[in-house]
């Protein structure tokens, strides 16, 4: 999905009205005020991702990618360095979406390429490439509507996994081993995310914010070394939004390298280590959220925005 | 209609609740009553127009073919048009290697059967299901015919003569059983008319059925093996959102085939359970028409429920024959029967939990968050 023609807040925001009116008055009744408030204390770390060396985890080096006469990415570069949290922001179509599905092999750059620990991405697979340690979540929320939350963990868990049908139906130690292994690492992650009660609801039923914090464990449930959030607070409102950036960092004190597609500056400002910021496609700033706080082609570039929007 | 699955998600659901033992001690009488019905001959349900024995033989075929679309059209919501395709591929290697062109024994054939129509589900889904949807469908559409068109006009096949003598599973003589009479609703012991355990001959239809039935019930053990595991979460997600799902790590190319291979391996088991029971086959016992009969027996019975896709099979092909007597007007019936229930029940007879759970979700959906709310608070 070309980020350039899409207004994300309209997407997401969508299934809030509804939820609200549900709602008795005045109160805005979040399934994080009672049941599931998310339990950081739960160990989700993996040695693979904790014994990871410093230095440069990701590079994007030089990427181009037009569709037909549309640029959507003109000759980015930026890096993510191993154990932090890395702010992409940018105004509605800067292109962060875009940059998002060069780095999980949607798109092919039409020049210019990514590297991963030191790897070129080449033409892998999207499901390699995940298995390689890329994982994310959608803008748009994207889980398996129609299975349990639980089970939506469980698919993201069978990636590091390899019974295939013969293990299954002769149910295999591999098999019943890796069913175990996924079992307790999706309870985990649940646990984790504070969606333990919700586990066998199915995903669609489940609230919005809910949903929001399911992809993510989805995505952990992979065992990746960089996670990708897009937008992952999209349609929540301040405090709620504030809830889950604090979510974000215990996830990366645990071990995780974390990229986030946020387009409000202030939010990212608290959260993230370094930011790099998209304009039309092309990167104008890039630098600890300090700086870019006070660049002026980033000021620049969101009243421009502004000016539009309203 | 909506009370009919509730009613059968009742007794599922009291059915999990029992002990263990309790539950395989009524599965196995189950199963022996469903073993012995040619034998009971049961008033009402037995077709008076035709042989029962041979009645429940196609049931329990059709239930191993809708078993086998279940898989592609079911798991991994892929629409195969063309599974008459692999039931003819498995027929036809039994014919060629049992009679036409060697000798071999049936029990031998079966398995080469089953083999030769995996490969050629992957031979057919490697460039096909790369494709999505419609595409699909036509491609399966086209595969199913062209199987057909080749059997007529190939002679090393049979070209439409078709291939006589095909052989019958070994027989080995027991004991015999009489089979029930009925007068009114009083039995009666027919000592005359008994069925040999267990001999396969033309005359008598009861142990093929028998066969039948058991490889049923070892694929419906397999299926729920398969459908229970990171295969069956893979086929699921997939048909959710493939995109999602490729991009959480699940080979969904991969796993697409191996649907398409492991249904085709299942339409071929029963092809060749047809082919041994007919002992005759031609080009002709393969049209397209079946394909749709298939397909109308999966989406009938429930996309994804195996118990559902089986009651489907079982009601598609007894119920004409077991009003015969109506003669043409059935099929008229039939299709009035499709449409009413494609506007009342869309999902099918016995739809799988979730769209069950999804489709209540929904009805329920402002009342369960409001009272949620309220918890909460």
């Amino acid at each position: 999905m070309p980020e350039s023609t899409t207004t994300p807040e309209h997407d997401d925001a969508a299934p809030l009205p509804e939820d609200h009116a549900a709602r008795p008055e005045g109160h805005v009744a979040r399934p994080e005020d009672v049941d599931t408030t998310p339990d950081t204390s739960v160990d989700i770390s993996v040695e693979e991702v904790t014994d990871l060396p410093q230095g440069k985890m990701l590079e994007v080096d030089d990427v181009t990618l037009r569709f037909g006469g549309v640029t959507a990415l003109d000759g980015v570069s930026f890096h993510i360095n191993t154990g932090e949290i890395l702010g992409l922001i940018g105004p509605n179509g800067a292109g962060k979406t875009t940059c998002f599905n060069v780095m999980t092999g949607v798109y092919q750059p039409t020049s210019g390429g990514v590297r991963f620990l030191g790897e070129p991405l080449g033409r892998r697979k999207k499901f390699a490439i995940t298995k390689l340690g890329i994982a994310r979540t959608f803008q748009n929320i994207r889980l398996f509507h129609n299975m349990t939350a639980l089970e939506n963990v469980l698919v993201g868990a069978d990636a590091h996994h390899s019974s295939g049908i013969f293990s299954a139906l002769l149910r295999l130690p591999r098999h019943r081993a890796e069913e175990e292994e996924g079992m307790d690492r999706a309870h985990e992650l649940l646990k984790f995310m504070g969606l333990e009660k919700r586990a066998n609801e199915l995903a669609r039923n489940l609230p919005y914010g809910d949903q929001r914090r399911l992809e993510i464990a989805r995505a952990l449930a992979t065992n990746p070394k960089l996670l990708c959030l897009d937008e992952p607070a999209a349609g929540f409102n301040p405090a709620e939004k504030v809830k889950l950036m604090e979510l974000i960092q215990s996830i990366r004190q645990q071990g995780y390298t974390v990229l986030l597609i946020e387009h409000d500056m202030r939010l990212v400002m608290g959260v993230t280590d370094r930011i790099v910021v998209l304009e039309f496609g092309k990167k104008i700033a890039e630098g600890l959220p300090a700086e870019i706080r006070d660049n002026p082609a980033v000021i620049a570039a969101y009243l421009g925005v502004d000016e539009n929007a309203s | 209609m909506t009370a009919v699955s509730g009613f059968f998600h009742g007794i599922a659901n009291r059915f999990r609740a029992l002990p263990k033992w309790v539950r395989v001690v009524l599965l196995v009488l189950l199963a022996l009553l469903v073993y012995l019905l040619p034998i009971l001959n049961p008033p009402l349900i037995t077709t008076t127009g035709s042989d029962f024995g041979a009645v429940l033989f196609l049931c329990a075929l059709y239930s191993l073919v809708a078993l086998g679309l279940n898989v592609v059209i079911g798991y991994a919501g892929l629409l195969d048009l063309g599974y008459i395709g692999f039931f003819a591929v498995g027929a036809f290697t039994v014919g060629v290697l049992g009679s036409s062109h060697a000798k071999l024994p049936l029990l031998l054939c079966i398995p080469l059967a089953m083999v030769a129509t995996l490969v050629s589900g992957i031979l057919l889904g490697a460039p096909t299901l790369r494709v999505r949807g419609d595409y699909l469908a036509i491609v399966t559409l086209g595969f199913g015919e062209i199987i057909r068109l080749a059997l007529v006009n190939t002679d090393w096949l049979s070209g439409p003569r078709g291939i006589s003598n095909i052989p019958t599973p070994p027989s080995f003589h027991l004991f015999d059983v009489p089979h029930v009479t009925w007068q009114g609703f009083t039995a009666y012991l027919d000592l005359e008319n008994t069925t040999d355990f267990l001999t396969f001959s033309v005359t008598d239809s009861i142990p093929y059925y028998w066969l039948a039935l058991t490889c049923v019930i070892i694929v419906l053990f397999l299926d729920k093996l398969m459908q229970n595991s990171r295969v069956g979460r893979a086929w699921e997600a997939t048909r959710e959102d493939e995109d999602a799902a490729e991009l959480m790590g699940v080979p969904t190319f991969r796993f697409k085939l191996l649907a398409f291979a492991t249904g085709a391996a299942i339409g071929g088991l029963s092809g060749s359970l047809f082919a041994t029971k007919q002992q005759f086959i031609n080009p002709d016992n393969f049209t397209i028409i079946y394909s749709v009969l298939f397909v109308a027996m999966v989406v009938v019975g429930g996309q994804g429920n195996r118990w559902g896709v089986i009651v489907a099979a079982v009601l598609l092909t007894w119920a004409p024959e077991r009003f015969r007597f109506l003669a043409d007007a059935r099929f008229l019936l039939f299709g009035v029967l499709l449409i009413v229930l494609s506007v009342f029940r869309p999902q099918g007879l016995l739809p799988p939990r979730r769209t069950l759970r999804a489709k209540e979700a929904d009805q329920e959906a402002p009342d369960t968050i409001d009272a949620e709310g309220v918890a909460r608070a």
